[in-house]
């Protein structure tokens, strides 16, 4: 049997379920390898022995017929976990414990999995590559001194470093497919509304989604399947008929029409990505599926777009941090002076940086002209997808415009580290589900990713596409194990 | 359109956030490279377009109205900087 820690869930699951390794030595291994990987920096909360003693609980009694039976896991530190301190990657709530437990993580637990700890993240998930976390870098397992991508960094790290089977992670304009591709691992944005949204640190309301992460497409489904409920506890929860997208997964594309757009061929795109993309198009034609040339004309207008919205709906959201009844609090002369120095001292730059833009564009004299414009580009996009799916099933991009880049090579320039999302951006505008596969290494070994976009609520059929591309493209990351000594 | 120091004051007031001088500075630096990248929209001609208010189309549910106490005002109470029996305790608002 192959090392524990590098096995899919689905191989755990099986070898739990056959009783070839129990819980326990399956969360020994993690935690043995998470012991030996400090150098990553991906946890900021670990639960080590709480996850070994819940594992002996599962072992005493185990029950197999649960989805996730005594898989031990990390998840992103936006998720609120009862009694288990959360953070958002941020000083303003570095003490904070909830008294309550997210939906998407309670969905994990209800099907036996075991926390073992709390993964590192951009602060208030506002990051392209962890590097805005208070609790410091994350590194890529890749290389040393390489950004994980953000702002599911810690998740990405520690999926591709073998600390945890798979994760969960949230997107709001990337956050899980960035991170995804510059890894090497499999992260899917589902459609808004699918997974809930209650218990998420939120960030921007209309645009946040919780998503799985994984080494492969199989284990991505099956998460999915988990995570995937509608809950009356989140308003914005959709209650439609959710697949068995693990069990129903198939490589049989044939026939499926798939759409690429001009407009994501932008100016200054690395000849590698150009290529991967062709390559993405060999691999769908293999399988029988058809390419179809299609236009998404207000693609160039996606990014500013979400960077009125997404400030907007943060300088809303991050109003509540004020020092008062939890968090971070800094001493003042009288209330609003204590506001003001807990909200400077509490939050890092990146966070004040859109919280200001936010406050700015809802500003009296400033919505029409920046808000209420948002919207109404929001709502272009959002018609430009609904047009191209007259005649596609699916959308194939690049996940990025570049492979993973150095820790700070980005962070003095707030625009160029903005311009990682350009293709990640626009589903999160129009609600739409995605999922980023790895599509090949550049020159550097270096993993590049490859997105595949899908009409709402039809996540299946994205599953599906990239199960049959997984099997072409027959993806291995080069990862080294440097940091450990 | 360019964003000024005094604009940053105003806005840092607004978001009940402090910025120094040379914090300002900086932001004022940032903000405008942002805005003008942001100006980009106005290239498009929006006044007949419905603007997009929520992605997930749906209509709110009701539920009844209940009060469902779990007992946890302790774990509650314990996340806050400053407390006093079972109130949160704030800096003097009236003097």
């Amino acid at each position: 049997m192959s090392d524990i820690t590098s096995q899919t869930l689905s191989e755990i699951i099986k070898n739990i379920k056959e009783k070839k390794i129990s819980s326990q030595e399956v969360t020994k291994a993690f935690v043995d390898r998470s012991e030996k990987s400090k150098l990553l920096n991906a946890f900021i909360t670990e639960d080590f022995s709480t996850a070994l003693e819940k594992s002996k609980i599962f072992d005493d009694k185990p029950n197999f017929d649960l989805k996730l039976p005594g898989v031990p896991m990390a998840i992103k530190d936006l998720f609120c976990t009862n009694g288990i301190k959360t953070t958002a990657g941020s000083k303003i709530l570095n003490n904070f414990i909830p008294t309550y437990e997210s939906t998407v993580s309670q969905n994990i637990w209800n099907e036996g999995a075991i926390l073992l700890g709390k993964l590192n993240c951009d602060e208030f998930a506002m990051g392209s590559s962890n590097e805005t976390s208070f609790f410091g870098n994350v590194q890529n397992p890749i290389n040393q001194n390489l950004v994980p991508g953000g702002s599911s960094g810690g998740s990405s790290s520690a999926l591709a470093g073998n600390l945890t089977p798979v994760t969960i992670g949230t997107d709001t304009g990337g956050s899980i497919r960035q991170p995804a591709s510059f890894t090497g691992t499999v992260g899917l944005k589902p459609t808004y509304g699918s997974c809930s949204r209650y218990g998420i640190v939120a960030f921007a309301s209309s645009l946040d989604q919780a998503g799985p992460m994984s080494k492969d497409v199989r284990d991505c489904s099956l998460l999915l399947e988990v995570i995937s409920t509608y809950d009356r506890k989140d308003s914005t929860s959709i209650d439609f008929k959710r697949n068995n997208y693990s069990s129903e997964l198939t490589n049989n594309i044939k026939g499926k029409k798939i759409g690429i757009p001009n407009e994501y061929r932008i100016d200054g795109m690395p000849k590698e990505i150009e290529e991967l993309w062709s390559k993405g198009i060999e691999y769908v034609k293999d399988c029988g599926a058809e390419i179809i040339d299609i236009s998404l004309p207000h693609t160039n207008y996606a990014l500013a777009t979400y960077y009125i919205v997404a400030p907007a709906e943060a300088s809303s959201n991050l109003a509540r941090y004020d020092g008062v009844k939890y968090g971070f609090r800094s001493i003042g002369k009288n209330l609003i002076d204590m506001y003001e120095k807990t909200r400077s001292e509490g939050f890092g730059d990146e966070v004040k940086r859109r919280i200001m833009i936010g406050t700015y564009v809802l500003s009296s004299g400033y919505y029409d002209a920046y808000y209420l414009k948002a919207q109404k580009v929001r709502k272009l996009i959002k018609n430009d997808f609904d047009e191209a799916y007259k005649k596609v099933d699916a959308i194939l991009t690049p996940s990025t415009p570049s492979s993973a880049f150095k820790i700070g090579e980005k962070t003095n320039d707030p625009v160029s580290m903005y311009l990682n999302d350009i293709f990640t951006v626009p589903v999160n505008l129009a609600g739409l589900p995605a999922i980023s596969i790895p599509g090949g290494l550049d020159a550097k070994g270096y993993p590049l990713g490859l997105q595949i976009i899908g009409k709402a609520f039809d996540e299946q059929n994205i599953l599906n596409i990239a199960f049959a591309m997984e099997e072409k493209i027959n993806f291995k990351n080069k990862i080294t194990d440097w940091w450990i000594k | 359109m360019t964003i000024d120091l005094k604009t940053i004051k105003h806005i840092s007031k607004l978001s009940r956030i402090s910025v120094d001088d040379e914090k300002a500075k900086k932001l004022e630096g940032d903000l405008n490279s942002i805005f003008e990248f942001i100006e980009k929209l106005n290239e498009l001609k929006t006044k007949d377009i419905e603007p997009l208010t929520s992605i997930a189309e749906t209509t709110l549910k009701f539920r009844s109205d209940e009060v469902k106490s779990k007992n946890i005002k302790n774990q509650i109470l314990k996340n806050s900087p400053e407390k006093n029996e079972d109130f949160f305790v704030v800096p003097k608002v009236v003097e």
